[in-house]
């Protein structure tokens, strides 16, 4: 896995204007908001590379691995980046994913539901929680980091609450035999690619286990969605007049009124982005497990946003990119399980994330001032 | 009396038992700018927002290419030609020139339900645009956010006309511009009038006025004190009239005396 500069989109000017400066290529670069991000995965790279490149981080199972974490923190980071260039923020992320588990493995482990048929519900319940959000931010007008973070509370409790009261525990175990046959759950549980492993395996370029097949086997569903995702958002962002009006409502939410944008709509379907996030996070990761926990995510909704913060996206809104996100995921993912390949003590993984925020927040402010000083 | 673009005949508007407008009327050609004086507190914002649709008025009426017409919001106003350029412009200083240009309206291309944002046309409108102006946008995909006061309120109407507008309400377009930024927005404001679009310019600047607009309208505690031509009335009696001449008159008076005082 190699960031491709590729993904920094340069901005081309269609009609060459004798009267426009040749501007060099690095300060049209250091316009783009993904830029530090793209920036401190390379130097992640470069620093693993160097310190752990023969400890089998860098084999194909090592590659997944910190690809798997990336990608899942990446799933929600594209989401809750998304929604803060829109100039909100959702902090119920956390807990949308531990509500969405439980709204998966109760109604088919209790209920006898269909597994496909609870995953509709898990997302339909979303798409409400989502909506409730938005409605209650864009209705009140009371910032959204106090509302959702009351909805991180109410659904971190029902999550408790109902699942005790159905179950009489905080787990729900048992979903990994109902997902054969099931003709929804693999789109959120198949490893893809398998051929490529085991033709690799087959050509004794990977590692194999004793039995022959290879370690590693497939790439993870979490990487596809992953991917999937930071190409739409980005295209969504970058192309689309939904896109447009997302940076409007974020930057200046009276002016893009003032101009017909349909601000409050904008902003809610955000809102409905991020809880469907959490639930495809949700759904990836209690297929995987086989089991549902009341406590998961917890705290995901930080991370989340450090790394939007990382990525570009300014707290203020209106600025920001979705493949900016998907580094910022990126550098923490590769951290997180990198520093098991070295020597350095896994407790001071959060030294770095909160260390790495503060840089960002930094260089982000830096870069807005930039981008708006008058000439 | 067809011949007025635009009529708003003997407007008020009631806030509870507060008076905001009693009576204004103003009427408007093609190709005129009719300028609308008034000190803070005069009624000029209700009176924007009740051209803008923002506000209904309690009486009077609203008479469009001489039909009558009723805004029950923003939109219709807007539907009708009336563009309304506030002093927040509306623009958004992080974002390019070519998304503000096409903010809520954008140019769309590709077949149904693939359409995107057709990024290619709408920057070269907007550089035309600007180009056509006289303001040097070197590069349409910049940032709003790099352009002097000036530049912004030209984009500002210049999208305005762009999108159609017939009638275009200025909100105090000068107040926060240095006097050459000043004079290249009057300059484009003539400009867009001799173009044949009616233009309304809020102000409290008298010298920004008076060189550009054909009709005057004095607005005091809500109440319209006339309108003149320009052939019939000075500078300095339409700045006494605004500032309400007495009052001028009893500083003036109260300043002799304290300069003889002190003199003494």
């Amino acid at each position: 896995m190699s960031t491709k500069s590729k993904s920094i989109e340069t901005k081309t000017d269609i009609n060459q204007d004798e009267r426009l400066k040749k501007v060099s290529k690095l300060r049209l670069l250091l316009n783009r908001p993904e830029l530090g991000a793209l920036g401190g995965a390379i130097l992640v790279f470069i620093f693993f590379g160097i310190v752990a490149g023969d400890t089998g981080m860098f084999s194909a199972y090592g590659v997944l691995n910190f690809l798997d974490v990336s990608a899942n923190l990446g799933i929600i980071a594209i989401a809750a980046a998304m929604l803060m260039i829109g100039g909100e923020f959702d902090l119920s992320i956390g807990s949308m994913i531990g509500f969405a588990g439980i709204c998966i493995a109760i109604p088919a482990i209790y209920w006898g539901w269909p597994l496909w048929m609870s995953i509709i519900f898990a997302f339909s319940m979303a798409v409400l929680v989502g909506y409730f959000n938005g409605i209650l931010v864009v209705r009140t007008g009371l910032p959204s980091f106090i509302v959702t973070l009351a909805m991180l509370f109410i659904l971190r409790g029902a999550t408790l609450a109902i699942t005790r009261l159905i179950t009489g525990r905080t787990q729900v175990p048992g979903l990994r035999v109902l997902i054969e046959d099931d003709p929804l759950a693999w789109i959120f549980a198949t490893d893809t690619f398998k051929w490529v492993f085991t033709w690799l395996g087959s050509m004794n370029l990977i590692a194999l286990r004793t039995d022959g097949t290879p370690l590693a086997t497939g790439i993870p569903p979490s990487v596809i969605w992953f991917i999937a995702l930071a190409i739409i958002t980005t295209w969504i962002l970058m192309k689309t007049r939904y896109g447009n009006w997302i940076f409007a409502s974020g930057g200046d939410k009276n002016g893009a009124n003032n101009v017909g944008v349909p601000v409050g709509r904008v902003k809610i379907s955000l809102f409905i982005g991020t809880a469907v996030a959490a639930t495809i996070f949700a759904t990836i990761q209690v297929l995987d497990a086989g089991s549902a926990d009341t406590m998961r995510g917890t705290l995901k909704e930080l991370e989340a946003i450090a790394a939007a913060v990382v990525g570009g996206c300014l707290l203020t809104g209106g600025y920001g990119s979705a493949i900016g996100a998907a580094f910022g995921a990126l550098i923490f993912g590769t951290v997180s399980m990198g520093i098991f390949y070295t020597d350095v003590d896994t407790d001071w993984f959060k030294v770095f994330l909160g260390a790495m925020m503060l840089i960002a927040v930094i260089f982000n402010n830096y870069i807005r001032r930039k981008v708006t000083e008058s000439k | 009396m067809s011949d007025y673009l635009v009529q708003f005949n003997n407007i008020s508007k009631f806030f509870g038992k507060v008076i905001a407008l009693k009576d204004v009327t103003m009427k408007l050609k093609k190709g005129e700018i009719m300028c609308l004086l008034g000190d803070n507190g005069a009624g000029k914002s209700t009176l924007i927002k009740t051209l803008a649709g923002v506000h209904k008025p309690d009486e009077g009426e609203i008479i469009v290419e001489g039909k009558k017409t009723i805004f029950d919001s923003p939109k219709d106003a807007l539907d009708m030609g009336i563009a309304t350029v506030y002093q927040d412009l509306a623009l958004v200083s992080l974002m390019s020139v070519t998304r503000n240009f096409f903010m809520g309206r954008e140019p769309m291309k590709g077949p149904p339900f693939f359409k995107t944002f057709d990024i290619e046309k709408a920057n070269k409108i907007a550089a035309d645009r600007m180009a056509q102006i006289g303001i040097d946008v070197r590069d349409p995909s910049q940032a709003v956010g790099t352009m002097s006061g000036g530049e912004r309120q030209c984009l500002a109407i210049s999208r305005a006309i762009y999108f159609g507008a017939k009638v275009l309400v200025l909100d105090e377009p000068t107040s926060a511009l240095g006097v050459h930024q000043a004079s290249v927005v009057l300059k484009y404001i003539v400009k867009a009038a001799s173009q044949g679009l009616a233009v309304i310019l809020i102000t409290h600047n008298v010298h920004h006025a008076y060189p550009v607009g054909n009709n005057f309208t004095v607005l005091n505690r809500g109440k319209s004190l006339g309108t003149y031509e320009k052939k019939d009335i000075s500078r300095e009696k339409l700045l006494s009239m605004m500032a309400g001449g007495e009052e001028l008159n009893k500083l003036e008076v109260e300043l002799q005396e304290m300069n003889r005082s002190t003199a003494n």
